[in-house]
């Protein structure tokens, strides 16, 4: 992967910010619900690409990634889109990782691969 | 970089996490990589927050920057649910993303290698002591062979009984299922009873 460098820093993208406004897991699923392009095109690069990336149901984990950029940042950029509803955070159907019904589909799905 | 294969494109879709650590050269990518559907990501490109106080600028002004090589995998375990697995940076001066990375878990999986036992003690205590996730360790069979006594690494590592230890081959998919297979049933057994609210990670 080739290493980017950054033109400004970080903080200057997201405004100092480093907290969102819910919490965003490095696993929590984010997705467009609909893709516009006239917004993408006033978008900043950063925010732009991670739009764009985000057309398929990715993790945060994956959009950092693919994006380039820190966990930080990407979360605050999610977070930022969220605001606007122009991305979804995937809820979490279970409330918890220690949900039984969670464990209990996770046990199923492996047992089928051991 | 990209993921040969796409998620399954549904509102509903949600995600679970089982984090896999150990020391340095234990065989956590190679674990992640022979379960999971898209190539292991490999990152550097991550830190632990924005607020990280030096960012990388420049090439060659970098001394100070913290990267995190750090690789994740996926395996989609049915229409609306989709399991991530993240190895740990295995240096212990990134023990603050290992609290990222274990929040929200469904549990761990330490890898161990017996001749070299040492490098996974700072993981064991790690989950022995900063958090309440449950975990399993597991001997991970280089060439295949089992060369110590399970009862024997146990000593070694000063294991609680109460914590599986099994052993497995990380090449082979089926050995990585049945890990990560252990780690979901011991999860199962800990937290049976108790509201799911009790048992949170810090």
């Amino acid at each position: 992967m080739p290493t980017q460098y950054w033109k400004v820093r970080p903080y200057v993208l997201t405004g100092g910010r480093t907290r969102t406004r819910q919490h965003l897991l490095v696993h929590t699923l984010v997705s467009v619900p609909y893709y516009d392009a006239v917004f993408a095109s006033g978008l900043l690069p950063e925010s732009r690409s991670l739009y764009e990336h985000a057309r398929k149901t990715r993790s945060v984990a994956e959009l950092s990634a693919v994006c380039g950029m820190s966990l930080g940042v990407t979360r605050v950029v999610v977070d930022d889109l969220a605001a606007t509803d122009r991305l979804q955070i995937h809820r979490d159907n279970y409330g918890s990782a220690f949900d039984y019904r969670l464990l209990e589909r996770l046990r199923d799905g492996l047992r089928q691969l051991a | 970089m990209t993921a040969s294969a796409s998620l399954p494109d549904s509102p509903l879709l949600t995600s679970a996490k089982i984090v896999i650590a150990g020391g340095f050269g234990v065989g956590k990518t190679t674990c992640v990589q022979s379960i999971s559907e898209i190539p292991p990501i490999n990152t550097e490109a991550w830190m632990t927050a924005a607020s990280e106080t030096v960012d990388r600028l420049d090439p060659g002004i970098d001394k100070t920057t913290t990267t995190v090589a750090m690789d994740f995998g996926r395996l989609t375990i049915g229409g609306d649910l989709v399991l991530y697995l993240f190895g740990t940076p295995g240096q212990p001066r990134f023990w603050p993303m290992w609290d990222d990375l274990c929040r929200g878990a469904v549990g761990a999986l330490v890898l161990a290698d017996t001749r070299r036992l040492a490098a996974s003690f700072a993981a064991v205590n790690y989950f022995e002591q900063d958090t309440d996730l449950p975990f399993v360790v597991c001997v991970n069979l280089f060439d295949g062979v089992l060369t110590h006594h399970l009862d024997d690494v146990r000593e070694a590592l000063e294991l609680s009984p109460a914590v599986p230890l099994l052993a497995c081959d990380v090449r082979d998919p089926s050995s990585v299922a049945r890990a990560l297979l252990a780690v979901v049933e011991h999860t199962m057994t800990r937290t049976a009873g108790s509201s799911p609210r009790v048992l949170t990670a810090r």
